[in-house]
């Protein structure tokens, strides 16, 4: 809303491992300002937007993102999401959003208890929010996903308040966008790939959009997301 | 000191597919009459202090915002006095 295209901040946690992908395609692809913020640091650099990558902060240990959300830099990040600063959480990111409680539910091991890597289909369930108002009505994304605790799980009344808010963005499907069980990887309850707050600023998702956002790995279709984020900021 | 042994397990409602799957295990051993197998963690370490109402408000705190996940988790903890002369080698 600013007229000038969005400064992202990808956050770099001790094991993160996407947060080069992230970078590349932010500043290769789709040309905006990008900076790497140490997780010890505590200044968000006027970022207008902050990317935790995913990866596997601290090894993962005790739980998928518990350790990485008490990092220095978390203190910032969860002071600009409380003032409507966008975040966005990818995979390990997720589990990091989930474990700072700044979206709701937890992220259990995946019900196959397998590492799942693949390409997965997913349906556009909210296109209200800023990253995805530029993605077609009844387009299903074709993105990998790459995580073996990637199975949200959250109680009834969760799960209720999630959908009367619209905040269910991304749920698994089938390649024509049926959702069911046998294309769900992980077991995630509702199949539920991404969330987001009921302000509509913060974002996680599972699946990996800057994986498939280079048009030389033909999988584009991560890119819509930060498409849509940056035309938030230009219009 | 203290030693706290911290005790984390899986909220009843929320399934294991770990515990089930060495549950599988134990059927392919032979092993019978098992049922409800559920993995948890144990946790250790030392508090250092003498004062045994601050040393459970600390545990307290370290429990519920780190080392267990309320929303999946619950936890329980022992505290014994530890005494670093006694250390078993």
């Amino acid at each position: 809303m600013t007229g000038t295209k969005p400064r992202f901040g990808v956050v770099v946690f001790p094991g993160s491992n996407c947060d080069y992908d992230a970078f590349y395609v932010l500043k290769k692809i789709f040309g905006y300002d990008v900076r790497f913020l140490w997780h010890k640091d505590t200044d968000l650099q006027n970022s207008d937007v902050i990317i935790l990558p995913g990866g596997f902060s601290y090894g993962d240990y005790l739980r998928t993102g518990a350790i990485a959300r008490f990092s220095p830099i978390m203190n910032q990040v969860l002071d600009f999401a409380e003032k409507g600063g966008f975040v966005m959480g990818i995979c390990n990111g997720f589990q990091i959003l989930l474990e700072a409680r700044l979206l709701p539910g937890v992220m259990l091991q995946n019900n196959s208890l397998q590492f799942v890597c693949k390409d997965v289909y997913l349906s556009v369930e909210n296109h209200d929010s800023p990253f995805t108002k530029g993605i077609e009505s009844d387009k299903v994304l074709k993105i990998p996903v790459a995580h073996g605790d990637g199975n949200y799980f959250a109680d009834e009344a969760t799960l209720k308040s999630l959908t009367d808010n619209n905040q269910v963005v991304f749920r698994y499907t089938s390649p024509d966008g049926q959702i069911n069980d046998e294309h769900n990887p992980n077991g995630s309850v509702m199949n539920i790939a991404g969330i987001i707050n009921k302000k509509g600023n913060i974002l996680g998702m599972m699946p990996h959009p800057e994986r498939a956002s280079d048009p030389v790995l033909s999988k584009i279709d991560g890119g819509m997301i930060f498409n849509s984020i940056g035309k938030y900021f230009l219009n | 000191m203290f030693k706290a042994q911290v005790l984390i397990k899986r909220r009843p409602s929320i399934l294991d597919p770990q515990g089930k799957a060495v549950e599988k295990g134990a059927e392919h051993l032979g092993i019978k009459n098992i049922r409800d197998t559920r993995i948890g963690k144990f946790i250790e370490f030392i508090v250092e202090t003498d004062n045994k109402t601050a040393a459970e408000k600390e545990v307290n705190n370290y429990c519920s915002k780190l080392l267990s996940n309320p929303i999946m988790e619950n936890f329980e903890f022992t505290l014994t006095k530890f005494d670093p002369s006694e250390i078993e080698s």
